[in-house]
């Protein structure tokens, strides 16, 4: 059998606020495989977005055991962390998350700036990702220049420009109308189909879940099946 | 991440601010082209205090007659007559010493024709013009076979000329001291004003015999300058003068001394150390002008971490490694350091020519104090830079991003 390209084992993630501990995570099991397009759904505060951040190695569990693709991110140290962020995965927030007053093709090429990809590669690339998007005539407007729906489309040319194996979509549809969301989705679809890309989305809404292939329902902190 | 495509990084950054930059790196350039400008007055007045004493001769010491104690009644300076010039003689002969110019004064009202002016006539040997490093600007100088025959001649400075002759050529003419009458054989140059102040060129030389003999019917001499080798003898040969002039004199141990020596090198010493110091605190207060501005970058950088706390996180979550992120910051401090060290030093530069063409300080702008001021706004860079990239580069991820 192939190697997952997520194993997670009794993950824990505890929050301290204002002495207040709040038990995020509560023993989190999960194995996707390459080429899976799972949904995560749950209600508001079920710890989705905490799982989330943990899988893109933004954040690192309290306790329990977390392998990308093999590797022993637990382990790892910030650069090694931030290494993997860079090569392996790719990330599309509810609020875009893009850098201001900075035009879309030089958003799409911060991933590559990282990677140490000189400049004449960086520009083309990141031109061929937001043709395929389709921005190819947006190239210099800067985010407070296009709308929502053109912005997500920045984010997910930036998100793929490095060509990850998985990528992790947190509502990427939140702030989007419905017409808006549908082209997203088929994107992702895309993705998933063509390139082979494992897409990890959560969501609210369970008709969009529904392009998943997989569903996972987090609630507390634990997830059912 | 290469080092040019972060420098671009943060060259833009600091382009989005331009207002904001530069008044960050203004800071900077005050404190720089203070350093430059006050270095460049000070160094200015030790360059000017230099060649006054040059013009004084600074390897020299003077030796003059000194007070008598006689019974209890002790006179000043220059009231005893027992300076000879066989004691000048004698000084030749110790090791250090180059030269020896023995010489009497006398004030006279000089005469030439309608014309009188209150001035000193000197007696001297022609090597005092050779120990004060005088030369003529015409004519030449009475000869050692002059100074024997005590003839009637004299050497004249450029304020006698000025008061006496006017317009009219001095070589040549004839001078009257009371009944005295000396040819003029030379004219020296300008030396100016001494470090004291006085006209150095209000002056006129004589023969020592002639004033010794027919102006003041004297035997003795007034001083004696001496010129050393160089700096270190000045200081070394003082005890060894004062103990052959001791012994010529006859002076029991009991006996205070007939006779003063005034050393020259050591004033000079004194005088040029003073001006480093004055250099050195006009430098040490300009830098701390410089340490604001460096305080000034802090500032503005740590509000500026601040202000971009989500741009670290997004940078973070794309890749950004924690030296990608510290030499983000480290480099727009940097830059507007250097870049102020830059604009700092041509204000400086521009401000000591200022001084130098509308206000009375000589100034004197120096290699080192450039390297000086833009190695320090360097430093100030890297020392108030670091802190704010420091913070910058160990955020966490999750938080810098979630920062609101
Ligand atoms: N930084 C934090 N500090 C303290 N508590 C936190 C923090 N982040 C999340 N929590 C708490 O952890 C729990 C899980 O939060 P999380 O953001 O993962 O929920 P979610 O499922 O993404 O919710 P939503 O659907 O509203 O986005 C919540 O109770 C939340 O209050
Ligand atoms: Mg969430």
């Amino acid at each position: 059998m192939a190697e997952p390209i997520i194993r997670m084992e009794s993950v824990h993630k505890y929050y301290a606020l204002d002495g207040v501990r709040v038990h995020a995570l509560r023993g989190i099991d999960l194995n996707v495989m390459p080429g899976e397009f799972v949904a995560i759904m749950g209600p508001s505060g079920s710890g989705k977005s905490t799982l989330m951040n943990i899988i893109g190695c933004l954040d690192v569990p309290d306790s329990g055991g977390y392998w990308l693709s093999g590797a022993d991110v637990t382990r790892m140290n910030v650069d090694e962390l931030a290494g993997l962020r860079n090569r392996a995965l790719g990330f599309v927030f509810q609020g875009f998350n893009l850098l201001a007053r900075t035009s879309a093709v030089e958003n799409v090429e911060v991933p590559l700036l990282y990677a140490g990809v000189g400049r004449v590669q960086r520009r083309t690339r990141a031109r061929e990702l937001l043709q395929r998007v389709g921005l190819g005539e947006r190239l210099n407007h800067t985010p407070n220049q296009l709308s929502g729906g053109q912005q997500q489309r920045v984010a997910l040319a930036r998100a793929l420009v490095n060509r990850p194996a998985l990528l992790l979509a947190d509502e990427p549809t939140g702030n989007l109308d419905s017409a808006t969301s549908v082209e997203i989705l088929d994107l992702l679809t895309e993705l998933n189909q063509k390139d082979g890309v494992t897409v990890l989305m959560i969501t609210h809404e369970p008709d969009i879940a529904t392009r998943a292939q997989r569903k996972l329902v987090l609630r507390d902190g634990t997830l059912e099946s | 991440m290469s080092a040019l495509a972060a420098l671009q990084l943060a060259v833009r950054a600091l382009w989005r601010n331009k207002m904001r930059a530069l008044l960050t790196a203004l800071g900077v350039i005050i404190g720089v082209a203070a350093v430059i400008t006050m270095v460049a007055i000070g160094a200015g007045a030790q360059k000017r205090i230099a060649s006054q004493l040059d013009s004084m001769g600074t390897n020299n010491l003077t030796i003059r007659s000194g007070s008598s104690a006689h019974g209890g009644v002790r006179t000043g300076v220059g009231t005893t007559h027992t300076l000879m010039l066989a004691d000048a003689e004698a000084l030749r002969e110790l090791p250090g010493v180059v030269a020896v110019a023995p010489n009497v004064r006398s004030s006279v009202q000089a005469r030439f024709r309608g014309t009188n002016w209150g001035t000193s006539v000197d007696g001297v040997t022609p090597e005092f013009f050779a120990v004060r490093d005088w030369p003529l600007a015409e004519g030449e100088l009475f000869t050692a076979r002059e100074v024997a025959l005590a003839a009637p001649v004299c050497v004249i400075g450029q304020t006698v000329v000025k008061e006496l002759f006017g317009l009219t050529p001095a070589l040549g003419e004839t001078i009257l001291f009371k009944s005295l009458a000396c040819r003029v054989v030379g004219v020296l140059v300008a030396k100016g004003a001494s470090a004291f102040g006085s006209d150095q060129d209000d002056v006129i030389y004589a023969p020592l015999t002639t004033v010794q003999r027919n102006l003041l019917g004297i035997t003795y001499i007034n001083g004696i300058e001496v010129q050393a080798a160089n700096r270190a003898a000045a200081f070394s040969i003082v005890p060894e003068i004062k103990k052959l002039i001791r012994q010529r004199h006859r002076l029991r141990d009991d006996q205070e001394d007939d006779f003063r020596i005034f050393n020259r090198a050591e004033l000079a010493q004194t005088a040029e150390t003073s001006a480093q110091v004055f250099s050195w605190l006009l430098g040490s207060i300009a830098s701390v002008s410089l340490l604001v501005g460096g305080i000034g970058i802090m500032n503005i950088m740590l509000v500026s971490v601040t202000e971009r706390t989500r741009e670290i996180g997004i940078r973070m979550a794309l890749g950004a490694r924690r030296n990608d992120i510290l030499w983000q910051f480290l480099l727009e401090a940097l830059i507007l350091s250097g870049a102020g060290g830059v604009i700092g030093i041509l204000a400086g530069m521009g401000g000591a020519a200022a001084l130098a063409k509308f206000s009375e300080f000589q100034v004197s702008v120096t290699m080192w104090s450039i390297i000086m001021a833009f190695g320090s706004a360097l430093l100030v860079g890297v020392f108030f830079g670091l802190h704010p990239a420091r913070k910058a580069s160990h955020l966490r991820p999750i938080e810098a991003l979630r920062y609101e």
